[in-house]
């Protein structure tokens, strides 16, 4: 099972992801994921399931049609199909701060140690780590600044205000 | 100028960390070639055809003679005893080891330098006018901005993975020495009517293989909203830029694919929703880097008259004071350009022994601070005019006064075959060519300003496009040969050069030079420049001289 960094912990991530354009009605058991093409049937399920129900978008995906009803999940995947794809950055801010999500939102995909710094500033909080990453590299990665020169989806305050104490 | 805080010094030093680290991790085997590959980009390192080679960032083109010492230093102790400047106001070294490169960042540290985004698909070192500060026509000192631009773009986390490379300059005078017009973002700062800084903000520009010139997106945007505006741009770019196709990748293929029009109104949705929030610049935090950009202690001094001090000296003073010295904003104080474009050196390259004369001229001649101009040279922004000649004198000897600043021979070129992986053809030899050929200083004088560009591949590193005369190295079934084009400009007036036809050998480049340069001679009007000579009468009458056939 794939190794998940949540909270400063290590753990397995038990979440099934299901694939796009899913013909099947039946949910499989247990934690899911389903693309946000299939956001109603996700909708639908959230609550009857057997397990929790999230929706995963892929670097891509646009989340401005679907705005009003994330906050209905606890979890909201996104997948980055290579780390050098940088589109899910963008995403993941946009579901914090613009459509004010405020669930989990995990990291997926080609999820390497040397870009979790980059991905917790923009707003995920949890990383399914590529299976080949050491998870203590991963842990330590994440503290890999003091401080920031911009804002971002941490809120921490930028060097430009820090200096003046805002 | 600049110096740093604890916060930026403390994030210099993490970074140096963390490359150690990945440093070390590539080099037990941890870290996959492929995956260290951008993070070593991101700092700096590419791996090239015979060595690594290291790029520094001098952000906006500033240096100190401090700081100019170590770069000495570092040459001599982890290098070959010289560097490059870069058509970026950056530093190139060409033969570091890898497992030295976090050492030498440590270096670098001490004295507030590093190598963080000198490459790979984030936002480069941002760039400006060499004479910023100083010039004669500047409306808006564009440091500070650049200074606030640089820490706004370092490790920024939404865009460390962009579709390409991204390039900012900034310009705050008339004439715009920085090309803002050929950037991915080009930032002309201004006065409205009441006197308050204000930016005009285009985007779109850039060379390589599909040259553009960049359009206005927004008129007039305010300084507090900068960092804002730039995020909206950028995250525009970054969700919608092409990642299929490499060569169309960059941000003027999007803002052609869209239009302007389309491209500005998704900058402005976007920017609707984050210009109110801690994007926004505190004024506070404007004063306080605007406050290390105050004039140095001037003395009150009266300009002297160039002729009175020519007619004292030698010649070679005359055509030097004619061709590297520039205006200044203070009477009495002039610019001074050291073209590192010595015949028989590479454009571009300078030894240990040169930095360290150098610094210590700046220390003795221009308050101890130096520049690097996009055209590969170094300036001393502040000399006294009265201490021109004895400048000049001490120039001399190292080769450093060479009155061809503007001129063909001071040449814009890459590193090309001899050093670079990417390129198709040598830069460096046919530049050397060609300097040899045009040795004779009153006829370079009587031509007059003439940009010459040359550049290894279409990768255009040396701006090709923009030169008044701009060359191309191209691979013919594994031969070297030459494209030409004329008529290109980098300035307000930005313009991409034409093609004259087929490509030559380098052989016989210099005798095409000397054709196009006759047919401007017979051709131009006495107030005419080069390039204006080309504007009006087309490529046509050079493309006929050069191709004609022997009578």
């Amino acid at each position: 099972m794939p190794k998940l960094l949540k909270d400063q912990q290590i753990s397995n991530d038990d979440f099934q992801i299901l694939k796009r354009d899913r013909a099947e009605p039946i949910l499989p058991e247990g934690n899911v994921l389903l693309h946000v093409s299939s956001i109603n049937q996700a909708i639908k399920a959230n609550g009857l399931h057997n397990g929790q129900v999230g929706i995963w978008f892929d670097s891509g995906d646009e989340p401005e049609t679907v705005a009003n009803t994330l906050n209905q999940f606890e979890i909201i995947a996104v997948n980055f199909p290579g780390f050098m794809d940088g589109r899910g950055y963008s995403l993941a801010r946009l579901l914090r701060e613009r459509f004010d999500y405020r669930g989990d939102i995990r990291a997926v995909g080609d999820i390497l140690v040397d870009q979790l710094y980059y991905l917790k500033r923009c707003g995920f909080s949890s990383f399914r780590l590529r299976e080949d990453q050491h998870p203590d590299y991963a842990l330590a990665a994440l503290t890999t600044f003091t401080s920031d020169y911009q804002t971002a989806a941490d809120k921490t305050l930028p060097v430009y205000r820090l200096r003046h104490q805002f | 100028m600049y110096k740093y805080d604890d916060y930026d010094q403390q994030i210099v030093d993490e970074r140096v960390l963390q490359f150690k680290d990945q440093t070390r991790r590539f080099l037990a085997g941890e870290l996959p070639e492929d995956e260290f590959l951008p993070l070593r980009l991101q700092n700096g390192l590419y791996v090239q055809r015979f060595a690594p080679m290291l790029r520094i960032a001098i952000p906006y083109g500033m240096l100190s003679s401090q700081q100019m010492r170590k770069l000495a230093s570092i040459a001599r102790r982890f290098d070959k005893g010289y560097v490059h400047f870069t058509t970026r106001q950056n530093l190139q070294l060409n033969w570091p080891r890898l497992e030295e490169v976090p050492k030498i960042l440590e270096e670098l540290a001490t004295v507030q330098m590093h190598a963080i985004q000198t490459s790979g698909n984030c936002i480069r070192n941002t760039t400006t006018d060499q004479f910023a500060g100083v010039a004669y026509d500047e409306i808006v000192d564009p440091r500070p901005w650049c200074e606030i631009i640089r820490q706004w773009s370092t490790f920024h986390p939404e865009f460390a993975y962009l579709p390409r490379k991204f390039k900012i300059a900034v310009c705050g005078s008339e004439q715009d020495r920085a090309a803002t017009q050929v950037h991915d973002i080009g930032i002309h700062a201004f006065l409205n009517q009441n006197g308050d800084v204000r930016f005009k903000i285009l985007a779109g520009g850039g060379l390589g293989r599909t040259p553009m010139v960049g359009s206005v997106i927004k008129p007039s945007l305010e300084p507090e909203h900068l960092l804002s505006y730039l995020d909206a741009v950028l995250r525009v770019y970054n969700r919608y830029g092409r990642r299929d196709n490499k060569y169309k990748a960059r941000i003027k293929i999007l803002v052609k694919a869209l239009t302007t029009e389309v491209f500005s109104e998704k900058v402005e949705k976007e920017w609707s929703h984050l210009k109110d929030t801690q994007a926004r610049l505190p004024q506070q935090e404007i004063d306080r880097v605007q406050s290390f950009f105050t004039e140095p202690d001037y003395e009150a001094l009266t300009n002297i008259d160039f002729t009175d001090l020519a007619l004292s000296a030698e010649p070679d003073f005359q055509l030097w004071l004619r061709r590297n010295v520039h205006p200044h904003k203070k009477p009495g104080y002039s610019a001074v350009t050291l073209t590192l474009k010595a015949t028989a050196d590479a454009p571009g390259d300078a030894s240990a022994e040169q930095l360290e004369a150098i610094s210590d001229l700046a220390d003795r001649f221009s308050f101890g601070e130096l520049r690097v101009s996009h055209e590969q040279n170094l300036i001393f922004s502040d000399v006294p005019q009265r201490q021109l000649h004895e400048l000049w004198l001490r120039l001399k000897p190292l080769k450093l006064a060479t009155p061809n600043h503007g001129l063909l021979t001071d040449m814009i070129c890459c590193p090309g075959g001899d050093f670079c992986a990417l390129a198709n053809a040598r830069s460096i030899p046919l530049a050397e060519m060609i300097q040899r050929r045009f040795d004779d200083i009153d006829f370079l004088h009587d031509i007059g300003e003439l940009d010459l560009n040359i550049s290894g591949c279409m990768n255009a590193c040396a701006h090709h496009h923009v030169g008044h005369i701009g060359i191309l190295g191209v691979d013919r079934k594994g031969e070297e040969y030459y494209q030409v084009q004329v008529g290109g400009a980098s300035g307000h007036d930005a313009s991409l050069g034409k093609i004259l036809g087929p490509s030559f050998k380098m052989d016989e480049v210099p005798d095409v030079i000397d054709k196009i340069l006759n047919t401007y001679v017979e051709l131009r009007t006495p107030e005419e420049r080069f390039v204006d000579t080309c504007r009006r009468v087309g490529v046509q009458p050079f493309k006929e001289k050069v191709y004609a056939k022997a009578a």
